[in-house]
């Protein structure tokens, strides 16, 4: 079998390769930086367990605007008893008061931006 | 051995229904544990109202107003953006409030008087039923027509169905226009609606709304309607009260005592 323009042929599929490939020489050997939130040093546990926090703190987030917004309750009592007041700016902010320091770690690294900060404020209430 | 494959794949086939069945059962178990409850200061009521004495409000104050807008981060708008102003409460003339005129011959003093206008937190709000999204919605516990802005595509359709002219879009980035901020109470985001929410945060720590406790002529009372001892039946009962656009059959909830 003869394989006519075999220099095209073979100098074409080069170049494709070399474009598809690209994005992972341009980044070869450039690790992104992981992400790292400061944590508080005065409190050992949130809300919740860390692993359920890191896994699941939107859907309890979620959870508390539901309650608040639809149906009035402000309080919380989670798993062991502990009472926290349901509010981002007042309970959240407590102990993560940066939000640069904290939420932007993760959230810029997995490339989500939640709407959280256009309505609510990063300072903290007085309530 | 006889029967040993059967019991087998019996005890396989109960244990894969054990894998199963536990996460579930487990995470049952932990969402009992977790509860949420109430301020235990927090009024409650059933059908909350508000009667506005008129001739006891001053023209020219503008308390409850103030109060109102800075308590809930309602942002002035430059002169030149008036017609997309932002208002939870506000001033109008009794004949731009009361355009089917209930009273015949009102007494020349009110010709010019502002009356306070707020959402009327209807009983069957117009705003509510047009809404795609259920962003607005009729709290089932005490009545309060509320927003929840989270949930707001900014269709305006609540605008357009309000008789009152309750609801305010915001055209602009609210944060923009606002001076300084309650962080206690979140801004809004450019593009959802929003309006009068008769304090339910304030409520949710067992104060009276701003607006009634801003007024110093005790012009504004707050109250619940189901119960007959409360400050807004009393007054009720003594004096006769309009309410706007009634005939339209909403129901609304803030009566005016003139």
């Amino acid at each position: 079998m003869k394989l006519y323009d075999k220099e095209k042929i073979g100098a074409g599929l080069l170049i494709f390769l070399v474009i598809f490939t690209l994005p992972f020489w341009y980044n070869m050997g450039r690790a992104s930086t992981p992400p790292n939130p400061v944590l508080p040093t005065d409190q050992k546990t949130c809300v919740e367990t860390t692993d359920y926090m890191k896994t699941s703190h939107m859907m309890l987030l979620n959870t508390w605007r539901t309650e608040v917004v639809r149906y009035g309750p402000r309080y919380y009592t989670n798993t062991l008893g502990k009472r926290y007041k349901m509010s981002l700016t007042d309970t959240c902010l407590d102990c993560h008061p940066k939000k640069a320091e904290f939420c932007d770690q993760c959230h810029n690294y997995a490339s989500v931006s939640p709407y959280c900060w256009d309505c609510h404020l990063t300072e903290k209430g007085a309530q | 051995m006889e029967g040993s494959r059967r019991n087998f794949l019996k005890l396989a086939g109960l244990s894969v229904l054990g894998l199963g069945a536990a996460p579930a059962l487990t995470s049952a178990s932990k969402a009992a544990a977790q509860t949420f409850d109430a301020n235990p200061q927090a009024l409650t009521g059933t059908h909350w109202a508000m009667v506005v004495d008129v001739s006891k409000c001053q023209d020219d104050c503008q308390d409850c107003i103030n109060a109102c807008h800075q308590g809930h981060n309602v942002p002035a708008l430059p002169p030149d953006k008036q017609k997309n102003e932002i208002k939870w409460i506000w001033h109008e003339e009794f004949e731009n409030a009361f355009p089917e005129k209930p009273i015949g011959y009102l007494p020349e003093k009110f010709h010019h008087k502002p009356f306070e206008v707020l959402c009327n937190h209807c009983d069957s709000p117009p705003c509510v039923r047009v809404c795609p999204t259920k962003a607005t919605f009729k709290r089932k516990s005490d009545g309060i027509v509320l927003m929840d802005f989270h949930r707001c595509i900014g269709c305006r359709f609540c605008m357009a169905a309000c008789p009152y002219g309750s609801r305010s879009f915001n055209w602009f980035e609210p944060r923009l226009y606002l001076d300084k901020t309650n962080p206690t109470y979140p801004t809004r985001t450019k593009g959802v609606v929003e309006k009068c929410n008769f304090c339910a945060e304030q409520l949710a720590v067992g104060n009276l709304p701003l607006c009634v406790r801003a007024c110093k002529q005790g012009a504004l009372v707050f109250g619940d309607l189901d119960d007959p001892n409360s400050d807004v039946r009393k007054i009720l009962n003594e004096k006769s009260a309009i309410r706007r656009k009634a005939e339209l059959g909403t129901g609304p909830n803030i009566f005016y005592v003139i």
